[in-house]
């Protein structure tokens, strides 16, 4: 850079000869530099200010553009977050305690249509009427030719090859949209259990699938809960058990003409569910509508075992026995007047075909089956701890079973538990209960006097209720039960190998309108525990309106009917349940001995 | 001096930029491999429900059951019964192979023996 000097000597020289002072020349000089400098300083700084002014400028811009960029667009999961644990949105299966399926989800698909969007509705009418013959193919022509129709579902439900045959239409107005459905891959098999699922809020896209029915409707929310990541719901119930179980009693019922049937197979221990049946039964995948008229009870989708209040006669001898026992009242060789007359409240008591057992001891009442020896016993007990009793063994309240079903199943107690109440409750009439509440009161005899609360669910093990008998009273109401089969009215349930002990009760029908009971219609009912001496499970087979008639006259007495059932079953299943036949112990054959 | 300082400085600047997008664009390629595989996991979970529904659907009791009555001539199965149990004791086991020589036979006396 040229550097102007501050004392210029031509100018000083020339100064000196005017006579000037040469100083005044060098401010004016410095005062000139001074100019530029600041001059280029300010130029520089307006040049830095407006730098940094851009910078800013264009800091905020991208700031404020960003803001309004992530304001504006749809919210993006952060993709490189990973939780790890993936989101299932899908409703959970339902397995068996195997880990089988009962319950899945299919993908499948919807089909519907765009009428404004349809090339030859006609045609595509036609054509759709081919693939679902159920169709009404003029209807649908004049709905595709409504021009105010602009939407309109045709299937909810396609199978592939009913999408690939509606593809090849070709119609541009038919459009699919993804479906999840319900599959219940065993079909009929435990199906008033599982109960059933349908569509919920429907949309194009998805479809929610709710339960209906059953375990489905009872754990809906449970199933829908996407925390759940998948995890199917266990269920106590034994596919195969519950295969063979339905198997035998659909025979049973069948072979002696019952109307319908029931069983329940539970686990004395845990409470667990093992198998349990209703017939007449149904599909899931397919489930009817219910019964717009007449007796609901008669629809396939009546849960019997759940739902069914029955009088289920004098399989309820044995609490009546066991509690006079454990309230130290009789002992089982105490001996009873069974002689007639008896008259409580008016009514005279009876046995089964006027039979008199004369004076017999309370374990004969039970091999017996005495309405007047188990009614004495009800006496001396009293209504009111009679109903303590009934009360602890869970029959005055609807199972807890896991199904909306079971809320249906209220047992029915008389109004007032007079004296002849306590007397007919005793031998089972006067208080309906389903067969579910009657293997809950006999597994609380099985295994050693704990009650128990019946439960669909897995349990991890045994339960632990409040004990209603002593350990004793169980041992030895267990006996009597044992004899009823190897010489009273339940010869037919010897299952060798297995010690079964059980009690028969057959109740005669009360008629639908009031006033009395049926003459020829009963329902037979075996209740079952096995292995006697070491009880493992309960059995409950429950016959509606059964009758046996190989032999000369018609016999429906639970001994002819439900009996040889019940026997089968536990022959069927008891090996699949992994109890191995013992022939040589718990034979009680000194008992045996002192009756001969 | 200066003058290197600011090469170097500008070289180091375009080499952590081209390290920067390096590594960013291979994580956005990460990223995408890794939507590709959850979606794979989606797709195999889907199919293994099939499966698991088909397999369901293929071995439910009942048609088990009719499979075995079909095929009862050539399989003979029966449902399980109590009898089908059986005991360790009644397997037939091999015999033990006896490695003595017995080809030169020897005399056994009872002189020592104490028992009668």
């Amino acid at each position: 850079m040229m550097r102007t000097p501050l004392r210029p000597l031509a100018r000083i020289l020339e100064a000196r000869q005017k006579g000037e002072n040469p100083d005044a020349i060098e401010k004016e000089n410095r005062r000139l530099r001074h100019e530029q400098m600041r001059d280029r300083t300010r130029l520089q700084s307006e040049g830095r200010l407006l730098v940094l002014g851009v910078m800013f400028f264009c800091a905020f811009g991208v700031i404020g553009a960003r803001m309004g960029a992530i304001a504006a667009t749809e919210p993006v999961e952060p993709r490189a977050a990973s939780t790890g644990a993936s989101i299932v949105a899908s409703r959970a299966d339902i397995v068996d305690r195997r880990g089988r399926v009962l319950a899945t989800n299919m993908d499948t698909h919807s089909l519907y249509a765009h009428p404004q969007q349809m090339i030859e509705p006609d045609r595509t009418a036609k054509e759709l009427g081919k693939i679902f013959p159920d169709m009404d193919v003029e209807a649908m022509a004049r709905r595709f030719n409504d021009p105010k129709k602009k939407f309109m579902w045709v299937r909810k439900k396609l199978s592939p090859e009913q999408m690939q045959a509606v593809h090849d239409i070709g119609e541009p107005g038919l459009l699919f949209g993804p479906r999840e459905m319900r599959l219940y891959p065993n079909g009929a098999i435990a199906a008033h259990v599982l109960g059933g699922a349908g569509f919920g809020r429907e949309g194009v896209h998805s479809a929610e699938v709710i339960g209906t029915a059953g375990i489905e409707k009872f754990f809906d929310e449970e199933l829908r809960n996407p925390a759940r990541e998948g995890a199917p719901l266990e269920l106590s119930l034994d596919l195969s058990v519950q295969a063979a179980s339905e198997d035998v009693l659909y025979a049973g019922m069948k072979l002696l003409n019952a109307k319908g049937a029931a069983s329940v197979l539970m686990d004395v221990h845990t409470g667990e569910v093992i198998s349990i049946v209703s017939l007449p039964d149904f599909d899931p995948n397919d489930r009817p509508n219910p019964l717009v008229e007449g007796n609901p009870s008669d629809s396939p989708l009546f849960n019997r075992a759940v739902q069914g209040v029955y009088e289920l006669g004098s399989t309820f001898k044995i609490f009546a026995a066991a509690q006079a026992m454990d309230l130290g009242l009789v002992n089982p060789n105490t001996v009873i007047d069974t002689r007639p007359p008896m008259k409580v409240g008016g009514h005279q008591i009876g046995e089964f075909k006027k039979k008199n057992y004369g004076q017999i001891s309370v374990s004969e009442i039970i091999i017996k089956s005495s309405n007047r020896g188990t009614g004495k016993m009800a006496l001396a007990i009293g209504p009111k701890r009679q109903q303590e009793f009934l009360r602890s063994l869970g029959f005055f309240d609807p199972t807890p079973a896991e199904i909306v079903e079971a809320k249906g199943g209220k047992p029915l107690l008389p109004k007032r538990w007079t004296d002849l109440s306590a007397v007919t409750i005793s031998y089972g009439h006067g208080i309906s209960t389903t067969p579910l509440h009657l293997a809950a009161g006999y597994a609380a005899i099985a295994n050693g006097g704990i009650a128990v609360k019946p439960t669909l669910l897995k349990q991890n093990g045994a339960q632990d209720g409040p004990r209603v008998m002593s350990e004793q009273v169980a041992a030895a109401s267990r006996l009597m039960l044992r004899q009823v089969v190897t010489e009273g009215t339940a010869s037919f349930g010897e299952v060798p190998g297995y010690h079964v002990g059980g009690k028969t009760g057959t109740a005669d029908k009360p008629k639908e309108r009031g006033g009395g009971y049926y003459d020829d219609k009963v329902i037979a009912t075996f209740a079952t525990l096995f292995p006697a001496h070491d009880p493992k499970y309960v059995l409950i087979v429950t016959l509606d309106e059964p009758v046996e008639t190989s032999g000369e006259k018609p016999r429906r007495t639970a001994g002819w009917t439900a009996v040889p059932v019940a026997a089968e079953m536990i022959g069927r299943v008891a090996p699949l349940l992994g109890l191995r036949p013992e022939y040589n112990t718990g034979q009680l054959e000194s008992v045996v001995r002192i009756k001969q | 001096m200066r003058g290197l300082l600011f090469l170097l400085s500008a070289l180091a600047v375009i080499g952590t930029g081209y390290w920067a997008y390096h590594e960013n664009y291979r994580t956005q390629d990460e990223l995408d491999r890794v939507d590709a595989l959850r979606r794979d996991i989606g797709e195999a979970r889907e199919r293994l429900a099939i499966l698991r529904a088909e397999w369901a659907y293929l071995n439910r009791p009942d048609r088990l059951k009719e499979l075995a009555d079909m095929n009862y001539s050539r399989l003979g199965l029966m449902p399980l019964r109590p009898d089908q149990f059986g005991s360790v004791r009644d397997v037939i086991r091999p015999v033990p192979e006896i490695p003595l020589e017995v080809s030169e036979p020897i005399d056994v006396i009872s002189t020592g023996a104490t028992q009668p």
